[in-house]
């Protein structure tokens, strides 16, 4: 073990309320830790993705007040007072997204680790535009990457899921994400 | 897995606080606005600052002022740039650059003043610690010789910012304030020599806002060479401005980055388009002696060769663009 990845001793937890998916949460955890881990160790929120740590996957993608930003690079201690919205809170109880129905019906996801990075992703650009372009859709994805290199299914999967909801055919547009 | 290293954490609401809290802290405190730099350095242990200023909270260098000159805060993040259309309108050069950092996600997080202060980037810099080690370190971080020109005094970590060689082709001036006060210098006055005293921001200072001339009929563009066209650094960059009398060009600047620790200023280039015509013989001459301005070395992505080539490449077309 070396002191690098180690670090000094922990120092006392920080206590902060994060407001994940639409509930307060009342959260203890070393004040190092990137809203990514806390996420995933201390609430136990897999569902966001630990990929590069570095910001060059897209993996932990979550969005934060609405707009998608990378969680492995945002504070814990400093993630109070804003909205987050995770992979977890994407569904309505029974009633997937209609981008989550998409994937699925076009395997848009193979093994799956991307997914939501990129589902989050793709919600905030669905939220703010039903009929978006081929060319915006990579335009806004291209931080997120497949190493499976499943990128055309994952395209058309976002395109069918915005042509449902611009027919009003989605069960789940995430209209409250 | 890598961790961040422990740290203080401080979020002023005011930039004075900020200026006052660096002062009292020294060299050990590290400024952080959307930490897509800092944190990941941090985890790699390139930097271990002991106090985090976080600049979340500080609304005053947030905004941008659009009179006949532009005025940045420095806070402002890059997707707010990259929305604002009136920006986009009056300096689509700028508005270039700032849309091509990066991804959507990181632009939503990295402020304008974090890609001014980017830190010079190197293929044996740019690793995990163990990664380092594993080569006895380098120059830049923990070690004695810089890989990339073992017999350099220097080290030859790369500027890689986007918006950098616009605002200095641009006339740009940086504010900066500490408790010693407040001070402004033009852009280029902001970097130094080698990759790893790179900005001439002393420890104690913040970079407050970003001010540029009004252009008046000049015209700029930037021109970014990358691997992948979604999301990379530039390994090559040309930023170009040219101000015209008639058919002939009265002012010029011309701007290389990402090809040395510091931008490159082409003059040679633009001694040979001033007062003439740009016409294919002009541009293509300029080009060139802009090339002999570029000394990349093997320490990005593509070969070094090639990079100093496509330095001429993308200044005849920089200049072709202006032309039209």
């Amino acid at each position: 073990m070396s002191h690098a990845t180690e670090g000094a001793p922990a120092l006392s937890k920080v206590h902060r309320v994060l407001s994940v998916n639409g509930e307060n949460h009342e959260v203890a955890f070393d004040p190092r830790k990137t809203l990514l881990e806390v996420l995933r160790e201390d609430m136990l929120l897999t569902g966001t993705k630990h990929g590069c740590e570095l910001g060059e996957c897209g993996a932990c993608t979550v969005l934060i007040d609405g707009e998608p930003k990378l969680s492995c690079l945002v504070l814990g201690l400093e993630s109070d007072g804003v909205d987050i919205r995770t992979i977890e809170g994407l569904a309505q109880p029974d009633v997937p997204h209609a981008l989550q129905t998409a994937y699925g019906e076009l395997g848009a996801s193979q093994c799956g680790y991307c997914s939501p990075g990129f589902l989050m992703n793709a919600s905030a650009l669905l939220a703010r535009d039903t009929n978006p372009s081929r060319e915006a859709i990579v335009e806004e994805l291209g931080g997120n990457i497949c190493r499976c290199t499943g990128y055309l299914k994952i395209l058309e999967a976002v395109e069918l899921a915005a042509q449902r909801l611009r027919d009003g055919t989605a069960a789940n547009g995430g209209s409250d994400v | 897995m890598m961790r961040l290293p422990t740290f203080r954490y401080t979020a002023p609401k005011t930039a004075a606080e900020v200026a006052e809290i660096l002062a009292g802290e020294g060299p050990q405190a590290s400024i952080v606005a959307g930490g897509t730099d800092l944190y990941p350095n941090m985890k790699r242990r390139h930097q271990t600052p002991k106090t985090l200023v976080s600049l979340r909270h500080v609304e005053e260098l947030r905004g941008v002022q659009l009179n006949g000159a532009v005025s940045i805060g420095s806070n402002e993040t890059l997707s707010d740039l990259e929305d604002n259309a009136a920006l986009k309108a009056k300096l689509p050069a700028l508005w270039t650059a700032v849309q091509s950092i990066s991804t959507p996600q990181l632009r939503n997080m990295g402020t304008i003043g974090g890609n001014v202060c980017l830190d010079t980037r190197c293929n044996y810099y740019n690793q995990t610690w163990e990664w380092r080690r594993a080569i006895d370190f380098c120059m830049k971080c923990d070690g004695e010789t810089c890989w990339v020109a073992p017999s350099s005094d220097i080290c030859w970590a790369v500027n890689s910012s986007d918006t950098v060689p616009v605002m200095i082709a641009l006339g740009a001036t940086f504010t900066l304030i500490s408790t010693r006060g407040e001070r402004t210098i033009p852009a280029l006055e902001m970097f130094g020599e080698d990759g790893i005293d790179y900005l001439t921001k002393q420890p104690d200072e913040v970079l407050t806002r970003i001010d540029i001339p009004d252009q008046g009929s000049a015209k700029s563009v930037y021109r970014k060479v990358r691997r992948r066209g979604s999301f990379d650094f530039p390994v090559a960059a040309v930023a170009a401005r040219v101000e015209m009398d008639g058919d002939e060009v009265k002012a010029a600047s011309i701007i290389l980055n990402a090809v040395g620790p510091k931008p490159v200023v082409c003059e040679t280039a633009v001694d040979a388009i001033l007062g003439k015509k740009l016409t294919d013989e002009v541009i293509e001459e300029a080009a060139k002696l802009a090339g002999k301005g570029a000394k990349p070395l093997d320490n990005t992505d593509h070969i070094s060769m090639w990079r100093k080539k496509v330095v001429v490449v993308e200044t005849k077309r920089a200049l072709e663009a202006l032309a039209q």
